[in-house]
């Protein structure tokens, strides 16, 4: 047996590589610098490798589309816009997440025990929730870029990992945080299980583990078609799980409410990107020829994902959880764009992604400043007359309300119209109907957000808004502008997407 | 010129001037508003005055790349229907300022916020006339819903904000069936020589007869509950009865008008043959509205409701007047969309100033306002005169027309249409009796006169009725070429009538 050596084309690496290089100097750093230095160190350099690895990325943009790292990952059109979506969510989410008031101070401490209570006091605030979220952050870089599956299954842990981690670190109501934490590992352990099962029967499907190779066995038809389709179930399954597609969307709305809030923001946004990504370049590429073997499954999974996402999402009484339904159901309206399989298809699920991404970071932002005294208020009816008392506040998080609905002239509505018409193009159309439907549906609760914030007049029970850090004041400024500058001149972004996005294969 | 685009920009302009103003000074807010409505009617009207009345194809176009990637272009433009609407609706717009001069005070929120949405919505309802690009027309149609949620759950009175949701999501499920209308056209104009939503374009399109009978739907369901047609009605009444007077002139006599509009403008055009396949169904529910409006009008205890279910009446026979597909037909209906919106805001606009001085909306309270508040009472007298249509009076010219124009191709449909003329004398006149004439009904007493303000403001609304009424011509001018053209273009040909005709 020979050894080859390994040739690593590190240009095109690097966005992954400095924001591995970035978590690591953040681990150091909260191991030897000083308390009252921490957190300020930890956030300029999250900043910093973050806004580097984004130039990188920007950089290499015209790079001509190439696999590097031995046939493992490929850097093309469609990577360069997805990491580059994801690095600018997490950009606006870290400056949520600077916030450090959400975070308990000492995670390893018990929850209610003296040492909390100690760490408190003594103002001894931990920030490993930087590095953890860069950690986080380069498997969801690796996520959609991974040319075979072993790759791609450590990206989904190296994105998971810290992702269960962060749901469990939520300052108040530890026990719930924690719970929701413990129920994301498990879920999440468990559809690892299905997904590596499912890389089993299409290695021994194809004999490979490539998606070139596994590609090439189904344009050949060469194989047996039952371990095909078991495999392209199980990793499906896998894949969905993330998205939060039902019926593996369980995990979804708990952890949404245990996380703490900045945390449900940028994961909301973040590893959907990530995993639909991942997810569009395998159907798109590697399943694309077994089309007949998958759509007819995932339409049927788009269908109920979006109805049920809309009409549960109904009976919320509490906004995060009502947000957690709403993203079950846009994830439903992003399968749609995956069942297109079309190039339309995949410029609008870039689009989607990214909007929605925004928008979602933005709303949850807004979410962190409605306190009372005991922290973040998420109960709606304590939200009543909101638009009264802090009317900036009320009015953006509506606007960002009627993106969800895709209301025109927000960005929503230019994605739904795109990723909708796309599925229609390529014949899917009981999927847009039912879409359309949902989005019916789906008006109709976040409407109702809105008269509670304006057409009722305040409860006293103290429920106030804080006045935001400047930090978060950037995020929420910068989501809205992009919010409504997208529903009203998205051209120069689409076309950007049109031009970049194409697959290698 | 770009007049169009300076149109739509005037009342943007006017709204962020507003936006700056010191929120104490609530006066110079409204007088802000008030100008900012008069020059945008003076600029219309200077714009009017180039109109080509014999000249059937758009003009003042206007024609911008939006978002190439889709083919959707900033594209405006207006043929003689859209141009009469345009005027209806920059008129209105500072009536209602003046007329409805301390509305906003009752609201949850400040007078600016209210002159602001009132002229956000201005500038839509020019944009939702204009636009001659089907994406934008969609944008418009849908974003003015805003707008108007707010001036109804914020500054309406009563059940204000469920009158708010229903109305929102009425029409926002409408409009859903049309995106997805939308879309399919957009698809299939893409497999047909490229994306575009250019209506001229889309009218070429070839479709199969079931397709374009689902597309046809989509549209038509959406214009239908806009322009509230039995039996999609239900949210009307409470929409109207809960908004502002100034509110509900602009929600009736325009908003609504953009369902009959957009039943020409895009189901005509885009579906001539659904339309057509469809004709029986929609003038038989034409016919329902006008009888089945009437008679709940009738009815009605409460002015508002009952001018609202009067709206729902009128609202059937300009439908059925469209889809006589006859030219009378078409132009009685264009001009009763005209004459609707001074007529109801008429109605709307006395009676809101009855109501506010009397804090009541039941007809009951009323009584002898006859000898208290002559003025008032005439006023009230005369816009339900042009309510009944009422020969001499505006209103009476088109629905003439309608029923003409019906009778020649349905005269079934016309005749039992004659009824809802009939049931009209009876759901103005009770109220006319009660309120106006009678013995003074205790509480009443006191009641003040029409102030200069307001007697200005409804000055120019009878102007038009009473002298559009006599001279209608300078605008059937208009409206006819219009007219004619959109039913050359479906292919009919007027019928000649057959007895005593020469």
């Amino acid at each position: 047996m020979t050894f080859i050596t390994p040739v690593l084309n590190y240009t095109l690496l690097s966005p992954i590589l400095i924001l591995l290089a970035g978590a690591l100097v953040g681990v150091l750093i909260e191991a030897f610098v000083s308390k009252t230095l921490r957190s300020t160190a930890q956030l300029s350099i999250t900043i910093g490798t973050l806004v580097l690895s984004l130039t990188q990325v920007w950089k290499i943009r015209n790079e001509e589309s190439t696999l590097v790292a031995m046939g493992s990952v490929v850097i093309d059109g469609p990577a360069i816009l997805l990491q580059a979506s994801i690095l600018i969510i997490s950009i606006i989410s870290i400056f949520v997440i600077a916030d450090t008031d959400h975070f308990t101070a000492l995670a390893a401490a018990l929850p209610g025990s003296d040492e909390e209570r100690h760490s408190v006091e003594s103002g001894n605030q931990v920030t490993e929730v930087y590095p953890l979220t860069l950690f986080a952050i380069s498997g969801m870089m690796l996520f959609p870029v991974a040319t075979d599956l072993i790759t791609l299954f450590v990206a989904l842990e190296m994105l998971s990992l810290p992702l269960y981690l962060l749901a469990g670190l939520s300052r108040r109501r530890r026990l719930a945080s924690q719970e929701s934490a413990l129920k994301y590992f498990l879920l999440g352990a468990f559809s690892s299980a299905f997904f590596l099962l499912g890389m089993a029967y299409l290695y021994g499907y194809s004999a490979s583990v490539t998606f070139a190779g596994i590609r090439a066995s189904v344009v050949g038809g060469s194989g047996n078609d039952v371990l095909l389709l078991i495999g392209i179930a199980f990793v499906s399954i896998g894949l969905l799980f993330k998205v939060g597609a039902v019926p593996f969307h369980a995990w979804s709305p708990d952890v949404y409410q245990g996380a703490p809030t900045p945390i449900t923001g940028f994961m909301a946004a973040a590893t959907k990107i990530a995993a639909f990504g991942a997810m569009l370049r395998i159907y798109y590429t590697v399943f694309a020829n077994a089309q007949w073997s998958w759509s007819p499954a995932l339409s049927a999974i788009a269908i109920i994902t979006m109805l049920f996402g809309s009409l549960v999402a109904i009976a919320q009484r509490d906004v995060k959880r009502m947000l957690a339904y709403s993203s079950i159901a846009h994830a439903g309206f992003l399968l749609s764009g995956v069942i297109a399989l079309n190039k339309a298809g995949l410029d609008a699920s870039i689009f989607y992604l990214f909007a929605y991404g925004v928008a979602t970071v933005g709303a949850f932002a807004v979410v962190t400043l409605v306190r009372d005294s005991a922290g973040e208020v998420t109960d709606l009816n304590r939200w009543k007359g909101l638009g009264k008392r802090s009317p900036w506040v009320a009015t953006t998080f509506a606007a960002f309300l009627l993106a969800f609905a895709g209301i025109p002239l927000t960005s929503g509505f230019i994605g739904k119209f795109a990723i909708f018409s796309a599925a229609y193009e390529s014949g899917a159309k009981a999927v847009v109907i039912a879409g359309i439907l949902s989005s019916a549906i789906a008006a109709f609760f976040y409407i109702r957000v809105i008269v509670l914030m304006f057409f009722t007049d305040p409860v006293q029970d103290g429920t106030s808004v804080q006045i935001p850090s400047a930090l978060t004041r950037i995020t929420v400024i910068f989501a809205i502008i992009l919010t409504i500058a997208l529903g009203v001149f998205p051209a120069p972004l689409l076309s950007f997407i049109t031009d970049l996005a194409t697959f290698i294969r | 010129m770009m007049w169009l685009t300076i149109l739509m920009l005037l009342p943007i302009v006017g709204a962020g001037a507003i936006a700056i103003l010191p929120k104490k000074n609530e006066k110079l807010t409204k007088q802000a508003a008030l100008a900012t409505t008069l020059i945008v009617m003076a600029t219309t009207m200077a714009m009017a005055r180039g109109f080509e009345r014999d000249n059937v194809e758009l003009q003042y176009v206007e024609k911008y790349s939006w978002i190439p990637a889709f083919g959707i272009n900033y594209a405006l433009g207006i043929d003689g229907l859209a141009l009469v609407l345009i005027l209806m609706s920059t008129i209105l717009a500072p009536v209602v300022v003046l007329a409805g001069w301390n509305e906003s005070h009752g609201g949850r929120w400040s007078v600016k916020t209210f002159y602001i949405l009132i002229l956000v919505l201005e500038t839509m309802m020019i944009g939702v006339f204009a636009a001659t690009d089907l994406f934008l027309f969609y944008v418009i149609f849908e974003a003015m819903l805003i707008p108007v949620y707010f001036l109804i759950g914020g500054y309406g009175t009563g059940e204000r904000s469920a009158a708010a949701v229903k109305f929102l999501i009425y029409s926002l499920f409408g409009g859903l069936l049309m995106l997805a209308s939308i879309i399919a056209l957009y698809v299939i104009s893409g497999a047909q020589g490229g994306h575009s939503f250019d209506l001229t374009q889309l009218s070429d399109l070839e479709m199969s007869s079931t397709t374009q009978n689902l597309l046809f739907l989509g549209f038509f369901i959406a214009f239908a509950i806009k322009a509230p047609l039995w039996p999609l009605h239900t949210w009307l009444p409470d929409a109207a009865h809960s908004a502002t007077p100034g509110t509900s002139v602009l929600l009736l006599g325009v908003l609504d008008k953009v369902g009959t509009f957009g039943m020409i403008r895009y189901c005509l055009t885009l579906f001539p043959e659904a339309s057509k396949t469809f004709t029986p169904l929609i003038l038989v529910l034409a016919v329902i509205s006008i009888i089945y409006g009437a008679i709940l009008a009738i009815g009605q205890r409460d002015l508002k409701r009952l001018i609202a279910f009067t709206s729902i009446s009128h609202f059937g026979f300009i439908t059925m007047g469209i889809f006589a597909m006859t030219s009378q037909g078409h132009s009685g209906a264009t001009l009763y969309m005209f004459n609707h919106g001074f007529s109801t805001a008429a109605l709307f606009l006395v009676g809101g100033w009855m109501m506010t001085r009397r804090g009541s909306s039941k007809i009951a309270d009323f009584g002898g306002l006859q000898r208290i508040t002559p003025v008032m009472a005439w006023m009230f007298f005369l816009a339900g005169m042009s309510s009944l249509a009422l020969p001499g009076l505006s209103s009476f010219v088109s629905e003439f027309l309608v029923l003409v124009g019906t009778f020649t191709r349905y005269p079934v449909h016309a005749v039992i249409a004659t009824f809802g003329v009939v049931l009209a004398a009876l759901y103005i006149l009770i109220p006319v009796q009660k309120a106006l004439h009678g013995p003074t009904t205790p509480g009443n007493e006191a009641l003040s006169d029409l102030n200069l303000r307001e007697k200005i403001a409804i000055a120019p609304i009878m102007a038009i009725i009473i002298s559009l009424g006599f001279y209608p011509s300078p605008l059937l001018n208009v409206i006819n070429p219009a007219a004619s053209h959109v039913i050359a273009q479906l292919g009919f040909t007027d019928p000649v009538p057959t007895s005593g005709g020469k």
